[in-house]
């Protein structure tokens, strides 16, 4: 795979570009291996020792044009200076993925290059199908087993944008029922840069006008997670005491995501659960790459499929949806703020693959490079603060979820057992907070049992 | 002044002044500043120049007569106008073209009337340039002040910036009537008549004002100038349908607010709105924004004047109809395909400005008693600004300058055209060189340029067959632009690699309004690219981008050798 997506600026080794012809058959699907061996992507070069980002200046080619090697295609703003950069192979540019103004990282998927003009379509197919960045596992051998993960990524990027078209009411009265979309340009400009669908928003503006502060909040909506993953937060490295110091974007999308759960009715459940299990589960299988979080994750996830209830929503207080993935996102402290990256299918995928995925999440949170879907499309939260000793919280439920659940450490404790006698046993408490619109007290009750007898009987976390 | 005027045109030398003056008293010194055209001129006492003109009266005579003599071309006789005329000149019209070819006709002895039915500065000071540079100056500011990360790089730290409306708009209008007030002045102390009520053209020479006031003049100028043009179908009410002149009132800054046109006017009402706060949607009818700006320049400013601003658009589409905000309804904004006339899309915005350019103001004018049928409303001229009528031959007496007859709607130009003609009426011939006028647009930061943009140049090498070269340069190469943090910006000149002949020159960058003269002079005055490329620039300003562009020409022919070692001598 990453040897097909060679990027055409450097001169590389000559690619199987027969591929294609041997099996025909294979072309129904748009993203399939094949195709891209005739699809290049082109690259962010790195144009300087230290640039990291480059900035697109300007597009010297449009979509459609026909570019022959060596010549100027895009023009790059790098840390250093604008430069002109050229293709090393002849083609069509078949899709721009980012335009002019953006920004993209070294080494990251700018275009598509099509060899010839019937495959400009797939390109652009591929192009809009597959966002910014190309996110394809690199390790995965096989065409077919890459078919399926593609596919359900596909779905699940799809999920929310439904959700949010369900919950519009309010429409601009002069948008002819809603049919067409009257934002204002700056909301436009903020959607497209946060990837918020604007269809069926709820306007807040003059005449039921969308807004840029609608945008920022559904960007926020899927929890704390704020649309700040690519905007960059300048964090001083002291606190200058006395000083009145303004919201960053991030504080900004917390703050209003904290003022907009009031208008939720909260309740909270505890449960205290014993962890020898699973401690002695994740120690088996540590080496293996397995964390902690992902073990949780998991537990909570097969929990929550058999409660789908407490994995609903309801965001207009008068129907509320049954979600259809399990996607569990958990809260992580980073600089200068919060963020919440979501395990999808949760329930679905391997505790080794999702544990690789926590770890992918962690570090493009870290680097601020999560894409929207990577952090708004959570349908449970965890928050867990039992590695600083912690042993009890409770949490506030990000708007647009139905249940988050507080964890707090895992301590050895005296414990009497039914049997008369008095043993140390590691246990943790756990804390949910929920929606009492649509979940109810033996609901989440009903959900703690079911998790505490996975968590002390954690053999089915490994399948 | 007058006499000061007239002495400095009997030496025959127009840059000098001084030489002559110098002699007589230093008081002399203060009229020199204002031997050029436009606004310039409102930096001099008038009351010492009224002593100045009464002191100087008696030595007028001689130098008028030193005048008549190397001109012997004028027919008017000895210096006093015949009988038969009340005025050697009059002009129509007292905006900046006016009053710049007023003044220049006093310098030249002439004894000028000018007719203004509204206010004197017409619309560049009321409605136009001089109110719209106050609110870009205030644009400007909250600009800076509110980005965050510009304040930073310089270590400053500024808490929310914030604005008065009213405190804002009063600033233009102060500025306004600051400037109106001085350009009346500059004329009466002049010596110019200004005749209030609405002019026209009663027939040869002969021209009506007010009710019922006929006077005859030698020479007319029409300096009517122009009102903003609204389009078919789109109704103006002046509170949510407006014009430049009613949005230079800023009477409210609208939430969101649609531009009819993103020429110089709409770009920079873009840059002002902005800043205060609104959402701008433009509304253009060509494929691409900022049509008539050099391609390049235009791609680069679009990148930073509009890309990253609260700004969106719709290009290659006519509002087809435009309906005022009443009832709670919004402003309604209906679009059509400019190609197709098909409907395209509907905005609901809270204010529309139209921008779409501005039609010329030649109604009334008299115009069918010289026989002249305007073209769109514009008066037909030659080079020389001399009007033609309907029969294609020339009126005699009869010129037409600025807006209204369309060759360049542009303040300055209106003011050089003014003083072109009264250089013929006053009996040297002069052909003005409309490449040499360099145009503005005062956004943050500015965009200028002067001549031809790089695809005419092409065109115009191809078609007489010389070769077309560009040079380029960042301001991030210079090091006053990157002390104020402002290395956002390009300078492009097009020149003749045989000759050196610059061609045309565009810069977008700070104070690219100030840095465009250098080279507008230049070609102005016919200078070449390896002459000029010698010259100094003092380190560290913005002028050297142009001195880049110069240095970085590759340019054939050898710089000439001219003998200036003499003059150099201090």
């Amino acid at each position: 795979m990453s040897r097909l997506l060679q990027t055409p600026f450097l001169p590389s080794v000559s690619l199987p570009t027969k591929t294609r012809s041997s099996v025909p058959g294979f072309r129904v699907k748009p993203r399939i291996i094949p195709i891209q061996a005739k699809i290049r992507e082109i690259f962010m070069p790195a144009l300087s020792s230290t640039m990291t980002e480059g900035k697109i200046v300007s597009w010297v080619k449009s979509e459609g044009d026909k570019l022959n090697k060596g010549e100027s295609v895009v023009v790059v703003e790098s840390d250093k200076a604008d430069m002109d950069v050229e293709t090393f192979y002849d083609g069509y540019l078949a899709a721009i993925m980012v335009e002019e103004g953006g920004v993209a990282p070294v080494g990251s998927a700018i275009a598509l290059l099509a060899e010839t003009e019937d495959e400009i379509a797939d390109a652009k197919a591929k192009a809009s199908g597959g966002g910014g960045v190309s996110q394809a596992p690199t390790s995965s051998p096989p065409t077919a087993a890459i078919e399926a993960p593609v596919a359900v990524e596909k779905k699940i990027a799809a999920a929310p944008v439904s959700v949010k078209a369900v919950a519009a009411s309010a429409v601009h009265p002069a948008s002819e029922g809603g049919k067409r979309i009257v934002a204002s340009p700056y909301a436009k400009k903020l959607a497209k840069e946060l990837k918020v669908e604007l269809a069926g928003l709820v306007g807040s503006g003059p005449m039921g006008r969308i807004v840029a502060k609608d945008v920022e909040a559904v960007a926020a909506g899927g929890g704390v997670q704020a649309a700040v993953a690519v905007k960059e937060v300048v964090a001083a490295p002291g606190v200058e005491l006395g000083s009145v110091v303004p919201f960053t974007t991030m504080q900004g999308a917390v703050s209003r995501n904290m003022v907009e759960s009031l208008t939720v009715p909260t309740f909270r459940v505890g449960y205290t659960i014993t962890t020898d299990a699973l401690d002695a589960l994740y120690k088996k299988i540590k080496s293996k790459g397995v964390t902690m979080t992902a073990l949780l994750a998991k537990a909570t996830a097969l929990a929550l499929a058999k409660h789908p209830v407490v994995n609903s929503s309801c965001r207009d207080g008068n129907s509320f949806v049954y979600n259809s993935s399990i996607n569990v996102a958990v809260a992580v402290a980073i600089d200068g703020g919060l963020i919440t990256p979501v395990l999808q299918n949760a329930d679905k995928v391997d505790i080794y693959s999702l544990s690789r995925k926590w770890k992918e999440l962690v570090d493009k949170a870290r680097a601020k490079q999560l894409q929207p879907q990577e952090y708004n499309t959570g349908t449970f939260t965890l928050s867990n603060l039992g590695m600083f000793g912690v042993d009890r919280f409770d949490a506030i439920l990000p708007p647009g979820t139905g249940a988050i659940m507080a964890v707090g450490a895992s301590q050895p404790s005296v414990v009497a057992t039914k049997d008369g006698r008095i043993g140390m046993k590691n246990q943790m408490q756990v804390n949910v907070t929920a929606d009492h619109r649509v979940i109810y007290g033996s609901d989440l009750a009903q959900f703690l049992q079911t998790l505490a007898s996975i968590i002390e009987d954690p053999k089915d976390l490994t399948f | 002044m007058q006499s000061a005027m007239a002495l400095s045109f009997s030496q025959t030398s127009f840059t000098r002044p001084n030489h002559v003056l110098g002699s007589t008293g230093s008081v002399f010194s203060t009229p020199t500043s204002l031997r050029f055209c436009g606004l310039r001129r409102e930096a001099f006492g008038y009351s010492t120049s009224n002593q100045l003109a009464l002191r100087c009266e008696r030595i007028r005579i001689p130098s008028r007569k030193s005048f008549q003599v190397s001109a012997s071309a004028s027919s008017n006789g000895n210096g006093a106008p015949p009988k038969s005329f009340d005025y050697d000149l009059i002009i129509i019209g007292a905006g900046v073209g006016g009053h710049g070819a007023a003044l220049h006709a006093v310098e030249k002895g002439l004894k000028t009337a000018i007719i203004e039915g509204d206010v004197v500065g017409g619309t560049c000071v009321n409605r136009g340039c001089v109110p719209s540079k106050a609110l870009l100056a205030v644009s400007g500011r909250m600009r800076e002040l509110q980005n965050e990360h510009h304040m930073k790089s310089f270590g400053l730290q500024v808490s929310a910036a914030g604005y008065d409306r009213q405190g804002v708009a009063d600033h233009a209008n102060n500025l306004a009537t600051k400037i109106r007030n001085n350009l009346t002045n500059s004329m009466k102390a002049l010596g110019v008549d200004i005749l209030t009520g609405f002019g026209s053209v009663l027939g040869p020479q002969k021209v009506k004002y007010g009710k019922d006031n006929i006077i005859t003049a030698k020479d007319i100028i029409i300096a009517t100038g122009s009102v903003p043009f609204v389009p078919k179908g789109i109704e103006v009410d002046g509170k949510t349908v407006i014009t430049s002149d009613h949005a230079l009132k800023l009477e409210s800054v609208p939430d969101w607010i649609a531009i009819v046109g993103s020429g110089y006017i709409g770009l920079e009402f873009s840059d002002v709105y902005t800043a205060l706060g609104s959402e701008v949607t433009f509304i253009e009818a060509l494929d691409q924004l900022m049509p008539g700006f050099d391609p390049e320049i235009s791609k680069l400013a679009q990148r930073v004047l509009i890309n990253p601003r609260k700004i969106d658009y719709h290009t290659g589409v006519f509002a087809s109809k435009i309906t005022p905000a009443k009832d709670g309804k919004p402003v309604l904004i209906e679009l059509i395909d400019a190609k197709t006339k098909e409907p395209k899309d509907t905005l609901e915005v809270d204010a529309a400005l139209i921008a779409t350019g501005r039609a010329p103001f030649t109604n009334g004018l008299g115009l069918e008693n010289v026989n002249v049928v305007t073209q769109r409303g514009f008066i037909p001229v030659d080079e020389r600004m001399r009007v033609i009528d309907g029969n294609g031959t020339l009126v005699p007496n009869l010129y037409c300058i600025g807006d209204a007859n369309g060759k360049l709607m542009l303040a300055h130009a209106a003011s050089a055209q003014g003083i072109s003609v009264v250089e013929q009426v006053s009996g040297r011939d002069h052909v003005l060189n409309h490449l040499s006028i360099p145009a503005a647009c005062f956004t943050h930061p500015e965009i200028s340029m002067v001549g031809l943009t790089e695809p005419q140049a092409k065109e115009k090498g191809e078609k007489e067959g010389f070769k077309v070269s560009v040079v380029k340069t960042s301001f991030k190469a210079n090091t006053k632009a990157l002390a104020e943090n402002e290395g956002e910006g390009i300078a492009k000149m097009i020149y003749r690699p045989d000759n050196g002949e610059i061609l045309g020159v565009h810069i977008f960058g700070l104070h690219a309004a100030d840095l465009i003269h250098e080279a507008s002079n230049a070609i102005a005055l016919g200078t070449r690219i390896q002459d000029i490329k010698l010259a100094v620039h003092a380190h560290p300003t913005l002028s050297e981008v142009l001195d880049e562009l110069f240095k970085a020409a590759k340019v054939e022919s050898h710089a000439t050798t001219r003998t200036v070692s003499e003059k150099v001598v201090v």
